[in-house]
């Protein structure tokens, strides 16, 4: 019975603990209840994808009324992936939550904050398990609105600012997708994601529907940091309080891929988007540049947030390239990446976290002979490094090898060496923390500070070791990739 | 050639393109709420131009009547509408704490204390 409203209970239930933070007023309790709501939706995301490993797609109509009238929640292998994802870094970030939030949220605020934190996760829950191209606008500002307060709630006054930026360019992007959203309803009269893919191809030919097409994509490419649009991400994570940076760098920009590749390959299908108008003229050219020069950029930083930032620019762009390629390869790199890339920049941004609430800074200067001081923290950040880079038995490995394989795939080999120079890049930059750390001797005017608590360093290295365990046994990840990049082709049966 | 049937297409077009050249081009944070409030607006009149239809009429059941224009733009926009005015509150919240901070809402006085952002 409860067993079929599985894919509603995935976004109602943090929806409907987000006021109850509010009622609840101490940060403790606010706590408790946020992490118990993400535990249940952790649960009910493991169940739903087993149900759709099973029995293949759900479909579940909101209030009863028949898809393509009401709003339908569509829940085949791509977004029951990616609702996994969003839901269990959820359930790891949130026990790290509490000691970030009482250090650098004031205490009369902390409710306030776990119940924007809930609604965040609801919107990008619910932007994941909804099968309607309005739906995911509306979903699209729930989480975006309660993103620019989470920033805003930074120690430095910069963060402010950083909201403020990120409050402009996200409105337009999401303003742009409504655009689009517009456009396509004036052409087919319908919203359902599936029943669109159906009458677009008759009216394919007409401007409007090209029209459409490039506003859509302009404006999930803002939201998803895609470069040349990821002009807020650096200052967003930069100044964001730990925690929320690590939930938003291994969610958010996550989220926003999975919906481009909806409106790529289920709305308008691969050949309107990879014939037709021939979009990978335009993305790959983007992606490589992403993959370079964001590495580039981020190897001359000297705080560690940044730097992590401009690398995760860098990220998407990998996730960009194996999405444009188009092939099922191509596609399967993408998505495997998307996961492999929230484990591991949570995992760093947690590290990160660690850092920043023991030492109070997270300047490469600040961090010399750091290691010496917390062994752990700094142990976990090199091994979360290693796999940003690519080394064998991490995540980074299987994606940049599955994306490798999609490169020759298709004869580019000259994109493999582009990957490879960019991998050599992220080494540098990730030397570069590790040198300080390592290498350099503790400055003598250096605070006094020791290993960071239990209750931070279990959840970074949770998601740390996630990293070695999916580096190793990729039948979890790899495996549904593939079977989900073959249900967005339409390859499999 | 112009068609007067596409007319409200037109303002649409003008104030999206005036909005969004207020957001990119003032350096005064207030008037980018306002450039963001114009060009979101021209996305209002784009929803509720394309839910008419000519000769019809609202869409009440009546005997008279077999032509009704679209309501369902109309509630979508009511939701746009909605986010719209929850974006500008938000945007005016943070303007106000960045006062708060500052001192300016002037958008290069602010970089100007803080270089690096």
């Amino acid at each position: 019975m409860i067993a079929d409203h599985l894919p509603a209970l995935q976004v109602v239930i943090p929806l409907l603990a987000a006021p109850l933070c509010v009622l609840l007023r101490w940060p403790g309790p606010a706590w408790a209840l946020a992490t118990a709501a993400s535990w249940a939706t952790f649960g009910v995301a493991v169940l739903l994808l087993i149900a759709v490993l099973e029995q293949g797609v759900l479909s579940y109509h909101l209030g009863g009324w028949e898809p393509p009238w009401g709003i339908e929640y569509r829940i085949d292998l791509a977004n029951a992936f990616v609702l996994l994802i969003v839901a269990a870094i959820s359930a790891v970030v949130l026990p790290f939550a509490r000691r970030s939030v009482a250090v650098e949220i004031p205490e009369d605020k902390a409710y306030l904050f776990y119940c924007m934190y809930l609604l965040c996760l609801t919107g990008l829950l619910g932007i994941a398990a909804t099968g309607d191209a309005f739906n995911v606008f509306v979903f699209l500002e729930i989480s975006s609105l309660s993103s620019y307060v989470l920033i805003s709630l930074g120690k430095d006054r910069r963060a402010l600012t950083a909201a403020f930026q990120y409050l402009i360019m996200g409105t337009i992007g999401a303003t742009f997708y409504l655009i689009g959203v517009g456009l396509l309803y004036a052409m087919t009269g319908t919203l359902n994601m599936v029943d669109l893919a159906q009458r677009i191809p008759a009216v394919a030919d007409t401007r409007t529907v090209q029209a459409a097409f490039a506003f859509l994509v302009i404006g999930i490419g803002v939201k998803a940091a895609a470069f040349p649009l990821h002009l807020w991400l650096p200052n967003a994570y930069c100044y964001a309080p730990s925690v929320v940076t690590a939930f938003l760098a291994a969610t958010a920009t996550k989220v926003s891929i999975y919906v481009a590749l909806r409106i790529l390959f289920t709305v308008f299908g691969p050949a309107f988007s990879f014939e037709t108008l021939e979009i990978d003229i335009v993305t790959v050219p983007f992606a490589l540049i992403a993959m370079l020069l964001a590495s580039t950029v981020a190897i001359f930083q000297t705080n560690v947030k940044r730097l992590l930032a401009y690398s995760s620019v860098a990220q998407i762009g990998y996730m960009v390239l194996g999405i444009s390629l188009g092939t099922v390869t191509g596609v399967t790199a993408g998505i495997v990446h998307l996961f492999n890339h929230a484990m591991i920049k949570g995992g760093l941004f947690l590290a990160l976290g660690c850092v920043f609430l023991t030492l109070g800074s997270v300047q490469l200067r600040d961090m010399a002979g750091l290691a010496r001081r917390m062994p752990w923290t700094m142990a976990a950040f090199v091994i979360g490094g290693l796999s940003l880079i690519g080394v064998p038995l991490t995540t980074g490995f299987i994606s940049k090898w599955v994306l490798i394989q999609a490169t020759l795939e298709k004869g580019l080999w000259y994109f493999a060496v582009l990957i490879l120079a960019s991998s050599l890049l992220a080494v540098v930059y990730v030397w570069r923390v590790v040198e300080a750390a390592y290498f350099r001797p503790v400055p003598e005017s250096a605070a006094e500070v020791s290993e960071a608590p239990l209750a931070l360093l279990v959840p970074t290295w949770l998601l740390i070791l996630a990293n070695v365990y999916f580096g190793v046994d990729t039948s979890l990840t790899l495996g549904v990739a593939r079977r989900a990049a073959e249900t967005l082709l339409g390859a499999a049966a | 050639m112009i068609e007067p049937g596409l007319y409200n297409y037109w303002i649409v077009v003008i104030l999206m393109m005036a909005g969004f050249f207020i957001v990119m081009s003032h350096g005064n944070l207030v008037k980018k709420i306002v450039g963001l409030n114009i060009f979101q607006t021209s996305v209002f009149i784009l929803y509720i131009s394309l839910s008419k239809v000519s000769d019809a009429t609202a869409p009440i059941l009546d005997e008279a009547y077999s032509e009704y224009s679209n309501p369902l733009p109309h509630v979508l926009i009511l939701t746009a509408i909605v986010v719209g005015v929850a974006t500008s509150a938000l945007g005016l919240a943070l303007i106000v704490r960045i006062r708060e901070a500052y001192g300016t809402v002037e958008e290069d006085e602010v970089i100007a204390q803080d270089p690096d952002l």
